[in-house]
């Protein structure tokens, strides 16, 4: 229906577009356009992103279909390639990472949300907030030159202790699937001290309130009742945490070793999908070379697409629900 | 007022950091293994000739092999000369042939850190097999301990320290673990990349160096310039004719005489494990990688006028940092080849 | 329990506090005017600095900052603005996407995208791969600083005659614009210390850079070059590139943390 009722001949534009085009002059289309370009740009530039990996991998992905996830071998000579020892390394590196990153971590966010003075817990807050700033190969730098030699000289405690586990066997380097593990933990535990403490801060206050008029202490409240309300929150910081650890690079190549095997000690080196990625992509000489590592490439992407996944519907879903 | 402050502005930052018009920036990158030398070299030209910026990146000669077939660097740099495989995806990729231009001769040498021993270790080849097999595990192993008498070697593990990315000075000593252990030949092989049986991996020559210093009872393999300037324990090794040979300009030099007669004409040749008395067993070459077409003509005139200076002037700087100059034929046949780059 | 939780805390706070400290100790002790300004040095001799890093750092970010910041404040008025739709939900996830895609795999990107075709490695290939990963937290906190502005403000506008337009430009982002630059400065500080996606497309360089498309250093490749190498003198110009570094890094984050604080989202 033509919003204009003067017009008479064909060649007057209809009334949709009529509209479109005073709304293009009123600058209410133009600023739509402007910004859904902007919209769609993140679109484009993510399919592109998973395109270019796709189509760069294809050589590779021919030559050892899905059996590449499953082999073990990394022979550059021969031509033989297997993601099994990256996806090794980087799953055991961040499984250590979140061993030692979600008792610290739960158990800061829980001390600056529920039981420090406020003016306490946010200057603590601030000050880990920050730690989620410094850079991974600063993180890298302080793991060769701190880390790992207090590793060397921890060593002989640790094999004492746990030595009767396959995790702490062998001979220790220093380099190591440990020391990878530990860098890690410190560079997660910011992530999951500052969501788990917004969720926990999240909690309504009447959950708190109702445990306190049943009787219960403060630290039962806190156990018993709040960290259980938020614990799909707490999943979810956990998700997110993990997400980033599989990802991360500079450190852990500055710590792990580098040697693509799969060893059943946490004592003995090995190699993340990151770091032979960064190591080996600028000397993969031949294109079943560059392909197999841009396949480790894809593979990466896809898992920390999973985790991401898992993490943004555990965290979305705090507090949608009374969770007793 | 404003709109002519803005397009100030703009022209500002986009000539960031951009030269006077004469600046001719070359992009190079390969071996470790020369890097002091070269990056010694390209910082006296750039003295000679203010003008030109020879930008050498250090990542490993399968990088500079990877780097200059896909045309990204002007040209690459490996101790381990390109394979006919390789020389075939060149000529497909860049429709040219890809030359390789002798600079230096250097030595691998077995570098260790073991703390309490400060005498300097004799290896045998089969001790360098057995250790970087695996077989050989630990440093008082007879292998070790034979010729060595009177030095107390420890009952410690050895830790292995190999190279994790491409590397020529991997090439160079596989293939001599190659020539000397039949159980390396069919087990490994030789390549920039290996499927290395044992051992921690570290980038570069720097990796390696930084890592075998790091770690106690650790020992790897470097180029002779790296344990020298960091000051580290390096031994000696049994060559063809019998005798434990340190590496040195004269036991590289000896090595490269044999070599003389039967020099091909592209100047791919292997001299580990090498006939005298005086050679050192893992001795070899260093190769530029330059394509035999350079579009860009101010380029193509600075990389040929530095290969002439490298043979003449260059050769005199190589002698501090311990690499060995090119014999005298090499040179000559060499300044006939560079006019093949056109 | 207190004491329990306590600690965790602190051995979380305290570890900041300690990177803070031995970077202080080993880092500025050896920095001096030489590492602001010159080149490096051949390998093995002592001396030089990293003066092309930090110009090859500087540049980097300011093309990463205009690839990134546009396309993320665009898409994030869009959402805050325009969107509710199915689309805005696409739109979403795929910001999510691209946030968790790790920077190692955003390098791989910029080198097949730009470095192959191109055949040369690039400064420009470098900022793109960081403008990258600056969009996503870009959309994300513009489009939660405009959300913030009370929809009374916007309302408001629309009463006096304003188109939607007019609305958001003289309006709703100048309410939004304190927070939306604290963002900026915190994306570009995170991606300020970023190495894995330079490694190979901004590669590396021993001298100036000249213009956009050459390969330059940068000062977290450098960190990472110097660190794992044998030499001390190398080891001692790292510990001053890192500090270097993570003092700019925290400072940014300091100040632009304290900026939010201070000011609330609809404070006017």
């Amino acid at each position: 229906m033509s919003a204009s009722s003067t017009t008479v001949t064909g060649t007057r534009p209809s009334g949709r577009v009529q509209l479109f085009l005073r709304r293009l002059r009123g600058g209410d289309e133009a600023a739509y356009l402007i910004t859904l370009a902007g919209a769609i740009s993140v679109l484009l530039v993510t399919a592109l992103l998973v395109v270019e990996l796709y189509q760069n991998s294809g050589v590779s992905r021919r030559a050892f279909g899905w059996s590449f996830l499953g082999t073990s071998i990394w022979d550059p000579v021969a031509g033989k390639f297997g993601a099994l020892p990256f996806i090794y390394g980087t799953l055991v590196t961040s499984a250590l990472a979140l061993l030692i990153g979600i008792p610290l971590g739960v158990g800061a966010a829980i001390f600056l949300a529920e039981l420090a003075p406020p003016r306490i817990s946010d200057a603590l807050t601030f000050l880990i907030e920050l730690l989620a700033a410094v850079p991974s190969v600063i993180f890298g730098l302080l793991g060769i030159f701190i880390l790992v030699p207090i590793l060397r000289s921890a060593e002989p405690a640790l094999r004492s202790l746990l030595g009767w586990t396959p995790l702490f066997q062998g001979p220790f380097y220093g380099v190591s699937l440990l020391a990878g593990g530990v860098v890690l933990s410190v560079m997660i535990v910011p992530f999951i001290i500052s969501i788990s403490r917004e969720v926990i801060l999240a909690v309504p206050a009447d959950q708190r309130e109702a445990a306190l008029a049943l009787g219960a202490t403060r630290w039962e409240t806190t156990w018993d009742v709040v960290v259980p309300y938020a614990r799909k929150g707490i999943m979810g910081s956990i998700f997110l945490a993990l997400a980033r650890s599989l990802g991360e690079t500079m450190a852990v190549t500055m710590v792990i070793g580098n040697d693509p095997r799969i060893h059943a000690s946490l004592f003995a080196p090995g190699y993340s999908i990151a770091a032979v990625i960064a190591n080996e992509f600028t000397e993969a000489t031949g294109d079943l070379y560059q392909g197999a590592l841009i396949e480790l490439g894809l593979v990466l992407f896809a898992l920390t697409m999973v985790i991401n996944a898992v993490a943004r519907v555990l965290v979305a879903s705090t507090g949608k629900e009374g969770t007793a | 007022m404003t709109r002519s402050a803005i397009r100030a502005a703009l022209a500002a930052v986009l000539s960031i950091g951009m030269a006077p018009a004469q600046q001719v920036l070359i992009n190079a990158a390969g071996a470790t293994f020369p890097y002091p030398m070269y990056s010694k070299w390209f910082d006296e030209y750039h003295k000679k000739f203010p003008n030109l910026q020879f930008n050498y990146q250090s990542i490993g000669s399968g990088g500079g092999i990877q780097q200059v077939t896909a045309g990204t660097v002007d040209f690459g740099a490996t101790d381990g000369p390109m394979n006919d495989a390789q020389l075939k995806e060149f000529r497909d990729k860049r429709g040219c042939e890809i030359l390789h231009f002798p600079t230096v001769m250097g030595a691998d040498v077995p570098v260790y850190n073991l703390p309490g021993v400060s005498q300097q270790l004799n290896f045998t080849p089969e001790a360098l097999a057995g250790i970087f097999l695996g077989t050989v595990k630990k440093w008082n192993d007879p292998e070790l301990a034979k010729p060595n008498p009177g030095v107390k070697l420890p009952a410690t593990d050895i830790v292995v320290v190999h190279r994790s990315d491409g590397s020529g000075t991997t090439y160079v000593w596989v293939d001599y673990l190659t020539k000397i252990s039949k159980e390396w030949e069919t087990k490994v092989g030789r390549g920039t990349s290996v499927n290395w049986p044992v051992g921690l991996g570290g980038k570069g020559n720097e990796g390696v160096s930084g890592q075998v210093k790091q770690t106690p009872n650790s020992v790897g393999y470097v180029e002779l310039i790296y344990a020298v300037q960091n000051k580290m324990a390096y031994g000696k090794v049994k060559n063809a004719a019998g005798a434990f040979v340190q590496a040195d300009l004269s036991s590289v030099t000896a090595a490269a005489a044999g070599a003389m007669k039967e020099m091909p004409d592209d100047f791919r040749v292997s001299i580990t494990n090498a006939p005298g008395n005086a050679s050192y067993p893992i001795s070899s070459f260093t190769w530029l990688l330059i394509p035999s077409k350079i579009q860009d003509a101010t380029k193509r005139k600075a990389i040929t006028d530095f290969l002439q200076w490298m043979l003449k002037d260059g050769q005199n700087m190589t002698e501090p940092l311990a690499y060995a100059r090119l014999p005298q034929p090499v040179i000559a046949k060499e300044t006939k080849a560079i006019s093949k780059i056109q | 329990m207190l004491s329990l939780t306590g600690l965790c805390t602190f051995v979380a706070a305290g570890a900041l506090v300690f990177i803070l400290g031995y970077l202080f100790v080993h880092g500025a002790s050896s920095l001096n005017w030489d590492f602001f300004t010159k080149l490096p040095k051949p390998v093995g001799e002592s001396g030089g600095g990293m003066a092309n890093a930090i110009v090859g750092s500087a540049k980097l970010l300011l093309l990463a900052a205009l690839v990134g910041v546009p396309i993320g404040f665009l898409g994030g008025v869009y959402l805050a603005e325009f969107g509710g739709s199915a689309f805005s939900s696409i739109v979403r996830y795929t910001t999510d996407l691209l946030n968790g895609v790790p920077s190692i795999v955003m390098g791989i990107f910029a080198y097949t995208l730009i470095v192959l075709p191109q055949k040369h490695f690039s400064t420009l290939a470098g900022g793109l791969a960081l403008g990258v990963m600056m969009i996503p937290i870009a959309i994300r906190s513009s489009e939660e600083f405009l959300r913030a502005v009370p929809l009374s403000l916007r309302e408001g506008a629309m009463a006096l005659g304003a188109s939607k337009t007019t609305a958001i430009l003289t309006v709703v982002i100048p309410a939004a614009k304190h927070g939306i630059l604290t963002g900026i400065m915190l994306n570009l500080a995170r991606v300020a210390g970023e190495t894995a996606p330079l490694l190979f497309t901004s590669f590396g360089n021993r001298y100036w850079s000249p213009g956009w498309e050459q390969p330059t250093s940068a000062l977290p490749v450098m960190i990472f070059t110097y660190a794992i190498a044998p030499y001390d003198d190398w080891h001692q110009q790292a510990w001053s590139a890192g500090f270097v570094l993570l003092t700019l890094v925290l400072a940014v984050n300091v100040v632009a943390r304290l900026m939010l604080s201070s000011r609330g989202p609809a404070a006017r």
